[in-house]
Order: structure tokens, then sequence, then C-alpha cells
């Protein structure tokens, strides 16, 4: 990068990454409409039907463990750090309604989808790349087989799909976390009417803008991950640059995209 | 036209592979350049050339996975260039291609290797895919490995196996990229006469890209040299044959064949390589 600085200037520099950015962008932008486009005829197939459901077990069923475990924590944290802040208003029964809204509303899938990065996307984009690597992806080209409906689209639908259940499981593990800490380290009176009052100041626009949230999360994960897996050249290394670039570009992308539906929801008050 | 040509494939004179005037450059290097061959129905093509010479890239231009930037391929009469995916597509369900690596799918077994194009492009019920998967096992003599994964077997039998794929759907043109490359002699031989076999027995049309000399004269119907993206020589066997066994001719094309399918270290090729630059080269670091 120095090499780069020295050679071009900065004024170059920062259009080769803004060119690097855009085409980045519009590389993603070409495989979500190929995947739109294909994900018709991927359901016509029993095949790719299979893929689906095996793509859903691996993306969703075998990180349920993980995804539960972290949340809980989650509750624990929350909960321990919000009660003594809102002991001196005699509040601290209010963590059952402030948990609920974060974690239904954000912390849910945001975390979720951290998680899934992570675990799935790095896979799918070891996977993919390892599967250019081996000439497979030209193989199946070759077959006239379109690697976009054989690969990408059952790896994007069984993402969108996990990353709603996981999350649905994330936001209560969440709430459970908090209502044990309430029960067992602060006080059984604390835990008293904890679900009434979680449900009573949930409303549905909460719920289901986290859902919202969670299927956007998964379909920038696996995106990321497959265009990284599509894109390796150069053996080994290259597939290990793709891992690492899905995890990174997947918690940018969850993180810009979190705010932009953060502030859609704003403006029109959801 | 596929009527047509499906109808008379034993017709030797006619051309089913056209290339012509074929440019392709990757970042500046030209490793194309102006290439033309025609490839007859039912004959094995050679192609020949050293690493780097560009024989790779050339066998992708024909299978329609990269496009060039001047000149054209014509496939059973029709410019791949001209073609929209759908076509194309259609035109790949008649030929086949052997990778170097085989490539077969990992996460699947051999047989459902083989069974994949049958399944995604035929109607077949699936007793009559386990069949056919049989039958085109058999033909590689690997059906007792229908069952192991990818990972499970040598690289010989990976290419077997990749063959057998290769024809599930009768092609009528094989490709073959490296098919002896790090295969040992026998498993090699063999590979060989599986390919003269397909060719012989089934009338396909075979172009075959290696740099394995005893492979190429054992099954090559015509030879072509390709050379620094130019093809330098296209003929039958036996002229092959006849400058390997003659003595050097002078002629500076003519004796670069002769060293490259002799496997000579002395002769054109070597010193074209030792001598460029080496006074510039070093005066230059002197200089600097």
């Amino acid at each position: 990068m120095s090499d780069t600085v020295k050679k071009h200037g900065l004024i170059e520099v920062i259009g080769a990454a803004v060119l690097n950015g855009i085409s980045y962008i519009g590389g993603m932008a070409l495989l979500l409409s190929d995947t739109v486009k294909t994900t018709i005829e991927t359901f016509k197939r029993p095949s790719s039907r299979r893929a689906i459901v095996m793509q859903m077990h691996r993306v969703g069923v075998r990180s349920v463990g993980i995804v539960c475990l972290v949340q809980i924590f989650i509750g624990v944290i929350l909960t321990l750090q919000l009660a003594p802040p809102l002991k001196p208003w005699g509040q601290v029964d209010k963590i059952a309604n402030i948990i609920g809204v974060a974690g239904f509303r954000m912390l849910g899938p945001i975390l979720t989808a951290v998680v899934i990065s992570g675990f799935a996307g790095a896979s799918i984009a070891a996977e993919i790349g390892t599967m250019v690597v081996a000439e497979e992806i030209e193989a199946l080209r070759a077959s006239a087989l379109n690697p976009v409906r054989f690969l990408v689209v059952p790896r994007i639908l069984a993402t969108f799909v996990m990353m709603i259940f996981l999350t649905i499981i994330a936001d209560w593990m969440i709430a459970l976390g908090g209502y044990l800490t309430s029960l067992l380290v602060l006080a059984p009176k604390v835990s008293i009417g904890y679900w009434g009052r979680m449900q009573e100041q949930l409303r549905m626009r909460d719920v289901v803008s986290g859902l919202i949230l969670a299927g956007v999360f998964g379909i920038i994960i696996s995106l990321i991950a497959c265009h990284e897996g599509l894109k390796v050249r150069g053996g080994a290394e290259g597939v290990g640059r793709a891992t690492t670039m899905t995890v990174v570009y997947s918690i940018v992308g969850i993180v810009v995209m979190a705010c932009i539906f953060t502030m859609i929801f704003y403006v029109f008050n959801f | 036209m596929s009527q047509k040509d499906t109808s008379d494939r034993f017709n030797q004179d006619q051309t089913v592979i056209r290339v012509v005037n074929l440019v392709k450059s990757f970042g500046g290097r030209r490793v194309l350049d102006g290439v033309n061959l025609e490839v007859r129905r039912g004959e094995t093509m050679v192609i020949m050339g050293g690493s780097g010479c560009g024989k790779s890239t050339l066998l992708r231009h024909m299978i329609g996975s990269l496009f060039p930037d001047e000149g054209y391929v014509e496939l059973f009469g029709q410019n791949l260039n001209e073609l929209d995916d759908k076509s194309l597509d259609s035109l790949r369900l008649r030929f086949g291609i052997l990778f170097q690596s085989g490539a077969l799918y990992n996460s699947m077994t051999v047989g459902e290797n083989v069974a994949l194009p049958l399944r995604e492009h035929t109607n077949l019920d699936e007793d009559t895919i386990q069949i056919m998967v049989k039958i085109k096992l058999e033909q590689v003599g690997l059906r007792y490995a229908e069952n192991l994964m990818p990972s499970e077997i040598s690289g010989g039998m990976k290419k077997r196996a990749g063959l057998a794929r290769a024809i599930a759907l009768d092609p009528e043109i094989l490709f073959y990229d490296e098919p002896s490359a790090g295969l040992d002699p026998v498993t090699s031989a063999e590979i060989d006469q599986l390919i003269m076999d397909l060719s012989r027995k089934l009338g396909v049309t075979s172009v075959v890209v290696t740099h394995e000399m005893d492979s190429a004269f054992r099954i090559a119907d015509r030879m072509a040299m390709l050379d620094a993206g130019k093809m330098l020589k296209i003929g039958p066997r036996s002229e092959f044959e006849a400058l390997r066994d003659g003595p050097e001719t002078g002629d500076e094309q003519l004796d670069l064949i002769r060293q490259f399918i002799r496997g000579d270290s002395d002769g054109p090729i070597t010193r074209r390589r030792s001598s460029a630059g080496f006074m510039e080269d070093v005066l230059g670091v002197a200089e600097d």
C-alpha cells in the first residue's frame, strides 16, 4: 500500500479505492440479479430443492447451539449492566422492557448475523473458492450447468431463511438470559412479571423489523461469501483471502445495512 | 445443421471445429496471436506446446469458457461469439471435457458425478440413470469405485472418472486438457488407450492438449504445434514423426518443433531462452 502511495499520490489511491468499491458492489449486484433470475428455475428442480434443504441444515441447524450460547450471554451481560444505573430510580424491573426492545429489534439479528458470517459465510467462501481452484466451477459451466443456480441460489436462500429462524431463537435466548439473571443474580422479585412486562412493551413492529433485518443480513452474508468464493484466483492463498474477506466485508455490510434500515424505520416511524 | 451433423458423424472431411485468427491478450501480453486451426469429424487432433505457450487458453476458447479479443471459434458451424447463453449451453451438451485435475465435484461420489449431467439434462428415470452410470464407469474401468468419494481415489482414477462424466451424454467432441500430466507411465498409457478407444469405436472427435510426447504420438491422427501464441505447424502425425526421426533441417521453426518433440536440451528453444537480453541485464545491473 505504501508503495502505491509513493508512486501514485493520494488522489489516485482514493480514486482507485472508490473504483474498486464500486466495481465490488457492481459485481455483487450482478450476482444478486442472476440469483433472482434463476430462483424460480431452481425451485422447479428436485435436485436443487434437495440442495437448498442440505444448505439450510449446514447454515442453520448446525449453528443453533453456538447462536443460543452467544445470545444467552448477551442477555446476562445486558441485565447485569442495566441493573446498577436503574437501581437508584427504582426501575430495575424495567430491564424486561429494555431487553425486549433491544434484543428483538437489533441485538438478536445483528449478533446472530455476526456469528453466521463466521460460521457459515467463511465456510461457503472457502468451499466455493476451493471448487474454483479445482476447476469444478469451470466443469459445471462446461456441462451447461449454471453455477449460480447450482451453488449460489441454494446457499443464499438457505442463509436467508435460516437467519430468520435463528433470529427468532436468538431473540428468545436474549430474553431468557435476562430472565435467568434477574431470577438468580438480582432478586427473585425482579423476575416476577418479567415476561408480562416484556410482552407489554414489545409491539409487532419491534419483532417484524428485527426479522426483516435478519433476512437482509442473511442475503448480505451469503452474497458476499459466494461472490468472494467465485472470484478466487491463485490456489490456497486465494481461498484463505476469500475466507477472511468474507467475514470482514460481511461485518461491515451488516453494520451498514443495520444503519440504513434503522434510518428507514425511524423515518417511517416503524 | 445439427440434424445433418448427427446423421453423417463419420464423415472425415467435415470440419467440426474451426478456429479463425484467434487473438487473446491477458494484461497486455498476447497469449494467442492469430491462431488458426481446423479439426475434422472423427479425428484426434493433438495440440502440443511448452508451458505457457497458450495451448490451455486455446482450449478454453474452444469450449466457450473464454472469448477472444479478435477472431472466432466455430463449433458445428456455429460462431461461439454470436451465441447467447442458452444456445451456448445447448451446444455444450454436444461436447465433453476432461479437465487436467479431473475436476470431479468433491461433495459427490464418483457415481453421482457421472449421474449429474444425466439427471440435469435428460428426462431419464432414476433406474435408467443408474444403469447408464454403471455402463459409463465400466467403459473407463472404474465400476468398482462408484460409491467412493473423489478424495478417496488416486489421480489416475480421478481422470478416468472425469472421463466417464465427460462421456455421460454421448458427446460428439471430447476435449482433453493434459490427460497424462502427473500420471505414471502405465496409467498414462491406459488413459491414452481409452482416448483411442473412444475415438475409434465411437467415432468421437478428440482434441487433446498435451506436452507429453509419447502420449501425443500414440493417439494423434494430426498434430499441431503452438509456440508463443502462434501456430507453427499443423499436419498429419507422419510428418511430425519424420521430423522427429530425421536430421536437423536448418529451418528455425522446424528445428524448434524438432527439439520440442525430441525433448533435446539443445536447440532453438533453449538458445532463445538463454541468449535473450542477458548482456543488457548484466550491464543494467552494473549501471545501477
